[in-house]
């Protein structure tokens, strides 16, 4: 295992970014606790919905695979990842407003 | 604006320079890689104050908003950034899915929510698995992959099919979908027998044994060892893929068992428990997506996946909490089927009072002070607005009139503050369990469709559901239920409240039950 890192850390110099990456990581965590930590029940259905259209995110990753790759990889499971992805944000997004629609009558 | 123009220019340049560059896989402009993060960053600021937002029933809506412009920077950069987007591919995609996320999103009644939920996050799931099959074979001579690319890809595809075979699972149970069952195994009493499918020729197609219902938990022998050794053949395959990343087979099997694991893990868990998991696998989705993030060295995938995977993990701890379970204990699974051992008060030989629609509401208008708890059941007879009408009636009449929700009323978190307010309630008249500090002045405690939540067993140390937070309803001095039986809630428990002298039991479909009261209170 040390090898392999050495040698990927050699070839590619990929242990500076991905360091990069894991305190990003952990920070976004951090801070995602705190963000949802104060929130009332009340808007915990619209909240978990809305936090579900946003790991719709994966979007971004069907957009950049969507052009990569050859033959039927590029459009079969670019073609998927797209209609999983979008089907996860624009359903999430659109049934979170729908819920919170409701509660703006007052 | 000046700035976006700018940045706007600055990419435009850069991706125009550099684009010969980048397709020859050459080092990536460390300008351009620079802009596209910060603007990553920035979207990843508006999902952040979205959910900030999201916090405040009065901002809630523009929350949403907020979020969903966070997402479309986060796209818009991407199809600019990127080194050559398919663009059919990423438009036929896009039409599709959001025509379907568009369509299901819109007629998806309120009660169902808690299911959609569910299949859009298996869909997010789905989608993250789907980019790193697509990141591996993309690669044609699988050593390319670095060592980070090789484990970030298996723990995507671990974390993507667990959320999308169990968010399909939970979305099974959730609808308390039954499903018929081919093999012939113990058969629990809430099985339904099984059926024979026929040709028009009437010669049988197909056999099944018995029909089983999602809702309930589906637990088999040796389920935790075998889940056991699933995890450890989890960590042996990962090791192998990042050892050797042309061990195709290897990538499959992540793939099929991961599939499988979603299932195992989600099946066992009764209705009762579904919140925790629905919240659960919100957290996973999130994971997933920061998983493809590490796949791709793409920091917006990153921080955005880990800012859900973080908030579902938070919910689910809060759901736990408010139903006193720990989330070991829910994952174990089985709970609530076994009514015998619950612990809890025995209600052999005891006598119900019932009354009718007419005495409900002779008595009701009698009142000062009512409380209304409402549960699933109300939801499910679809009789909120009948509830929201009949607390208008007796508001009419000065009497004061409050909702006490429970925190995990419903199937989600907030699911029955959605379904009251789709009825119009008002947002003064509800209250959460604070209401207990008035029950001993409540004249009546008129609980629909609710069971659990108002189990005065939870006070006693050896219950199943001991220490849970409920309404002391039996503290009010007439307490009626609205109930179709006498049947055990989802937790599968008896409840001694309706064997209590102070206790009335109205028994019938909620909606009509709560219909007849609003036409006596309307003739009276």
């Amino acid at each position: 295992m040390i090898d392999l890192l050495a040698q990927a850390a050699q070839q590619h110099s990929v242990l500076g970014p991905l360091s990069v990456h894991l305190v990003v990581f952990l920070l976004a965590i951090l801070l995602g606790f705190e963000v949802i930590a104060k929130v009332p029940a009340t808007l915990h259905t619209p909240l978990m919905s809305g936090s579900n259209a946003i790991s719709g995110i994966s979007i971004v990753g069907a957009l950049l695979i969507a052009g990569l790759g050859e033959g039927w990889v590029k459009y079969v499971f670019g073609f998927l990842a797209m209609v999983f992805a979008t089907i996860n944000v624009v359903g999430g997004f659109v049934v979170t407003d729908r819920m919170l629609a409701m509660f703006k009558r007052k | 604006m000046d700035t976006t123009q700018i940045l706007a220019g600055l990419l435009a340049q850069a991706s125009t320079q550099q684009v010969t560059e980048l397709l020859d896989g050459a080092a990536v402009s460390p300008v351009r890689e620079f802009l596209v993060n910060i603007i990553y960053a920035i979207a990843a600021i508006f999902f952040v104050f979205g959910l900030k937002m999201l916090s405040s029933p009065r901002t809630a809506r523009r929350g949403n908003l907020v979020a969903s412009v966070g997402m479309f920077i986060a796209v818009v950069v991407t199809l600019a950034s990127a080194p050559g987007i398919g663009y059919p591919v990423v438009i036929s995609g896009f039409v599709v899915g959001g025509l379907i996320g568009l369509v299901a999103a819109k007629k998806v009644p309120m009660t169902g929510m808690p299911e959609m939920v569910a299949l859009f996050n298996g869909s997010g799931g789905l989608a993250s698995a789907v980019v790193a099959m697509a990141e591996y074979w993309r690669v044609n001579a699988y050593s390319d992959l670095l060592i980070d690319a090789r484990i970030s890809i298996s723990l995507t595809l671990l974390i993507g099919w667990v959320t999308f075979t169990g968010s399909f699972i939970a979305f099974l149970k959730l609808r308390g979908q039954w499903i018929p069952v081919f093999w012939s195994g113990k058969e629990s009493a809430k099985d339904r027998e099984g059926g024979v499918k026929k040709d028009t020729a009437g010669n049988p197609i197909m056999q099944w044994k018995r029909y089983i219902k999602m809702g309930n938990p589906l637990t088999f022998p040796l389920q935790h060892p075998l889940n056991l050794l699933i995890v450890l053949a989890m960590i042996v395959l990962c090791a192998v893929v990042a050892a050797n990343p042309a061990a195709v087979w290897a990538v499959v099997l992540i793939i099929l068992i991961s599939a499988v694991l979603g299932v195992l893990i989600t099946a066992p868990i009764g209705g009762a428990d579904m919140p925790v998991v629905v919240s659960l696998l919100n957290s996973y989705s999130g994971l997933a997506a920061c998983a493809a993030g590490f796949v791709l060295h793409n920091t917006g995938l990153i921080i955005s996946g880990s800012l859900v995977g973080a908030s579902g993990l938070i919910l689910t701890n809060i759901m736990c909490k408010a139903m006193n379970r720990s989330l070991l204990n829910v994952m174990a699974g089985g709970f609530g089927q076994d009514t015998s051992a619950a612990g809890g008060t025995s209600v052999e030989g005891k006598t119900v009072r019932q009354m009718d629609a007419e005495e409900a509401a002779m008595v009701l208008e009698a009142c000062q002070k009512v409380f209304i708890i409402p549960g699933y059941g109300m939801a499910v007879a679809q009789a909120q607005h009948a509830v929201a009408e009949m607390a208008d009636l007796l508001s009419q009449r000065g009497i004061e009139v409050k909702y006490g929700v429970h925190p995990v009323a419903g199937r989600m978190p907030g699911h029955m503050n959605v379904l009251l307010a789709e009825a119009n309630v008002p947002y003064e008249q509800l209250a959460d369990l604070e209401l207990n500090s008035e029950m001993e002045q409540c004249d009546v405690a008129l609980v629909i469709g609710a069971n659990d939540v108002v189990n005065p067993d939870a006070r006693r140390p050896d219950s199943q559901i001991a220490g849970m937070p409920i309404f002391d309803v039996d503290k009010a001095r007439t307490v009626m239920v609205c109930k179709r039986s006498l049947n055990p809630g989802f937790a599968g428990i008896q409840n001694p409240l309706f064997f209590l002298d102070n206790t009335t039991m109205l028994f019938g479909d909620a909606k009509k039950m709560v219909s007849a009261i609003v036409n006596e209170l309307k003739q009276s």
